[in-house]
């Protein structure tokens, strides 16, 4: 019987590159600014590290296939190596081979980075991804279209109206501007008031433009370790240990089989049951201290509450409105600004999110944004579509 | 009796007040004021002739067996396709068998009435049970042009068999010139024409008549035995002077839909027998003339079987339109006009025809699954069933959706996505019967989009590659303005 790899695994140390657009760096470069980071944080060599994974999407614009581009990059002295790839939750991914194989007794330090370079495609929004059968039979499909649905069905659903989501959704956007403008490596760092947000150019109905995460450059990264040797090299610090990573991927059932909303993600739903199974919490809506999720578009993050009972079904709109998850509330979400601000360089994000729950967790934010006597920090991502779709969801907590 | 069984006419929903046509290029050719009177039919962004022929086609197919047909002959001179037979993409589209025999018929506006007089004549010599003919065209004038003030675009078909005639095939009569009139070189993309009083006074007053009088004497009939004389002539004194040459009282001459939607080319001698058929009665003699490097002209009597057919009429195509209410849209919809679409739409993608070839059933003609297991219909049929309490193995059973109606279950309106016609609208629709999937909606404006909104699925162009000159299709969703 698996037993899971609740505090197994403890994070050694992390790095974030500035978030932005990055037009004088290349994805080596941020892979570099991130690493010298993490390393420095871990207080370890780089011949220390026993093995690397690489997050990394769109081969297009970015770094190419395979793991090179990493163990090239930082000069790895001939270690193992290997890309992940898994849309949206890419980083998250390559953070959870990375605590498997320590969890597993493979290694003793392994290394996770995630890395993409969007911004040079020449266009605004994410580059298209087209297989042979989404070319023939797909949607003319966009990303904010995709999410943009959610509203709607959300409508129809709960009966809500769509000016009391758009309310909402102001809320949620407005809220991560605020925390957005406080943190200097977020790509977007302008207070935004939900007059502006609602008063914004449609993207897709209803999201307009302040509805959409930005589209960004960045890296970030982790080194874990065992606790054992966590502890043996950081004798002053509080451990922060991996209390559960889980990722959920469509069966194909909200696609194709009547019984699916259109309202929610069937996807995180599971994955975090999952999660909460592994880390052992009871009662997430309370025992969850702070969240980083996946806002690419805030009706994302409005149905993600209820997705991971941080909201109860239905009830996101009272949550939103009445300011649980802003930084002052009872349970605030996107503590760093979140994919709002800080966009969205895919295998990037699940890095840079552990990175704001990991930073909280240690107490080493400025006064003005941190999180009162944070335990237990959620991170989420989905990647695809409402319909079709991959969700990861770690829990990292402080001893 | 040998016969017309079925018939349809689809006038596509976008109409241009040819004022605007003048209003934006009245000032290269001021004569057009002459022309600029009445509306146009314009295909949306997402049509061409096969997609017309295709919606002509299955209105006229709503009530007729498919697995009866055996033959398809699709006419215009507008074919998307040189070399690939456009009736052949056209066959999985209108729900017909493999087993059939397809042509296109081409070359000239006359192409219609020839794939009529063979797909009767088949029927006649048993060479075949039942043929469907579908006509389309979307000719293109020069802006500025006078063409571009006349041409319309529509489709109409008809099926023909020897039971349920509606209107009974009596002969044919045909005369074939060399008369450039109208013409288009291989590789252009509009009209050319001589001068209309050339073809006006030398072309359609002596052969129309030539063909009618060659028929009256065939058939041994009097112009006075008919009830309607169905031809296309744009020029109103020529119709005056044909109807006195031929000793015709006026009100015999069926409107030409001049006004309310253009010469429409290839289908028009079709488009005005469907209008025709609607007001026809029993024992009602119908006379079919086309016009084109010569003339066909056809006779049919109409049955007691007329008035039970209420397939696609011309009057409920015309009742449901929309105004166009830009003319570059027109222009950027024909590819006439480069419009910036932004370099999201530069992303190049290129068709597998092998992979084309494998979903040709999941693509042209919508055809997805049902479990003979569990009895679920899902879209596309995969190898493992979709319902999760079930998932047996290869039991997908072939499943025709191109035909149900559905509902949406949402919706949005996309300014991100690189269109021709902005924004992208499209939604989760849900099949009645089971089945879902992501469509596109065409057909429609964002503001008239709800929830619980009924849609049909109309076969449309999904994509046109100009490097390689490929038109790929699939099917969209047109909301219904009824709600479920």
């Amino acid at each position: 019987m698996a037993s899971g790899i609740r505090d197994k695994v403890a994070i050694l140390g992390m790095g974030c590159t500035k978030f932005g657009e990055r037009w004088e760096s290349s994805a080596q470069n941020l892979m570099v600014e991130a690493f010298q980071e993490c390393i420095a944080d871990a207080g370890i060599d780089k011949k220390d590290i026993q093995a690397a994974f690489l997050g990394t999407h769109f081969d297009e614009v970015n770094v190419s296939k395979a793991a090179t581009p990493l163990s090239l990059t930082l000069r790895l002295p001939f270690i193992p190596v290997t890309r992940v790839e898994n849309f949206c939750a890419t980083a998250t991914e390559a953070f959870r081979a990375a605590t498997y194989s320590v969890a597993s007794g493979a290694y003793d330090i392994v290394l996770a980075l995630g890395v993409e370079k969007l911004k040079d495609t020449g266009y605004g929004g994410l580059p298209d991804i087209n297989s042979v059968d989404s070319f023939q039979m797909g949607a003319n499909l966009t990303a904010p279209g995709g999410f943009a649905q959610l509203a709607t069905a959300y409508s129809r659903v709960w009966g809500l109206p769509m000016n009391k989501i758009k309310d909402a959704i102001a809320h949620i956007s407005a809220k991560s501007h605020a925390n957005g403008a406080l943190n200097p490596k977020a790509h977007l760092r302008k207070v935004v008031t939900e007059e502006q947000i609602k008063a914004a150019p449609m993207i897709a109905y209803p999201l307009g433009l302040f509805d959409c995460c930005g589209v960004s450059d960045g890296a970030a990264c982790a080194i874990v370790t065992t606790p054992e040797i966590a502890k043996k090299l950081k004798p002053n610090q509080d451990l922060i240990r991996v209390k559960s990573i889980q990722v959920v991927g469509s069966s194909g059932e909200e696609a194709g089989f009547n019984t699916w909303d259109g309202a929610h993600f069937a996807t995180a739903r599971k994955c975090s049951e999952m999660v909460y199974k592994e880390a052992g919490i009871k009662d997430p809506r309370n025992e969850i201290s702070m969240s980083e999720v996946h806002d690419c578009f805030s009706i994302t993050e409005f149905v993600t509450m209820e997705d991971l009972q941080l909201s109860p079904k239905g009830g996101a709109y009272d949550d939103v409105m009445g300011g649980r998850f802003d930084l002052n509330g009872e349970a605030p979400c996107q503590v760093d600004g979140g994919l709002k601000c800080f966009g969205h360089p895919i295998g990037a994000s699940g890095l840079r999110m552990i990175y704001a729950m990991y930073e909280q967790l240690l107490e080493r934010v400025p006064e003005e944004r941190q999180v009162k006597n944070a335990r237990m920090g959620l991170t989420h991502n989905l990647g695809g579509m409402p319909h079709w779709n991959v969700c990861a969801v770690s829990v990292i907590g402080r001893d | 009796m040998i016969g017309i069984c079925s018939y349809s006419g689809y006038i596509p929903r976008y109409r241009l007040n040819r004022g605007l046509i003048f209003g934006a290029m009245g000032w290269m050719n001021p004569a057009t004021i002459a022309l600029a009177r009445g509306e146009k039919s314009v295909a949306n962004f997402d049509e061409d002739s096969i997609t017309l022929g295709v919606a002509a086609g299955n209105l006229a197919l709503q009530n007729v067996d498919r697995d009866t047909v055996n033959s398809v002959y699709f006419a215009s001179t507008t074919l998307p396709y040189k070399e690939r037979l456009n009736a052949g993409i056209m066959v999985p589209a209108l729900g017909l068998k493999d087993q059939v025999r397809a042509a296109d018929f081409t070359g000239s506006l006359k192409a219609a009435t020839s794939a009529l007089i063979a797909a009767l004549e088949g029927v006649k010599e048993g060479s075949t049970a039942k043929t469907l003919v579908t006509a389309a065209d979307c000719r293109l004038g020069k802006p500025g042009s006078p063409q571009e003030m006349l041409f319309g675009d529509a489709s109409a078909a008809v099926v023909v068999g020897s039971e349920n005639v509606i209107a009974a095939y009596k002969g044919s009569f045909s005369v074939t010139y060399d008369f450039g009139d109208h013409y288009r070189g291989a590789n252009s993309k509009f009209d050319d024409q001589w001068e209309d009083r050339w073809i006006r006074d030398l072309g359609m007053d002596q052969f129309i008549p030539e063909a009618i009088n060659g028929l009256l004497e065939k058939t041994g009939l009097q112009i006075g035995d008919f009830a309607k004389v169905i031809y296309p002539c744009i020029y109103a004194p020529a119709r005056r002077s044909i109807a006195k040459k031929l000793g015709m009282a006026l009100e015999k001459d069926q409107d030409n839909l001049q006004g309310v939607v253009g010469e429409t080319g290839t289908p028009h001698p079709l488009v005005m027998l469907a209008a025709a058929l609607e007001d026809a009665k029993p024992g009602d003699k119908l006379m079919v003339v086309s016009f084109g490097s010569g003339c066909d002209a056809i006779c049919f009597e109409v049955t007691d079987g007329i008035t039970n057919s209420v397939n696609g009429s011309i009057s409920a195509t015309l009742a449901a339109k929309a105004d166009l209410d830009n003319y570059n849209k027109m222009l950027i919809w024909r590819e006439i006009m480069p419009g910036d679409f932004g370099k999201r739409k530069e992303v190049d993608n290129w068709t597998r025809h092998s992979a084309n070839w494998r979903n040709r059933k999941t693509v042209l003609a919508l055809e997805g699954g049902k479990c003979s297991k569990c009895g679920t219909a899902q879209y596309p049929a995969m190898d493992i069933c979709v319902n999760p309490d079930c998932e047996a193995v290869g039991t997908q059973e072939p499943y025709a959706f191109a035909h149900l109606n559905g509902h949406i279950l949402s919706f949005t309106a996309d300014n991100l996505a690189a269109s021709v016609d902005p924004p992208a609208m499209y939604g989760q629709v849900e099949f009645e019967g089971g089945g879902k999937f992501l469509f596109d909606f065409t057909d429609c404006k964002m503001d008239e989009l709800k929830t619980e909104m009924a849609v049909t699925m109309s076969f449309r162009r999904k994509y046109f590659d100009a490097k390689r000159d490929v038109s790929g299709y699939f099917w969209k969703a047109v909301p219904v303005k009824e709600d479920k």
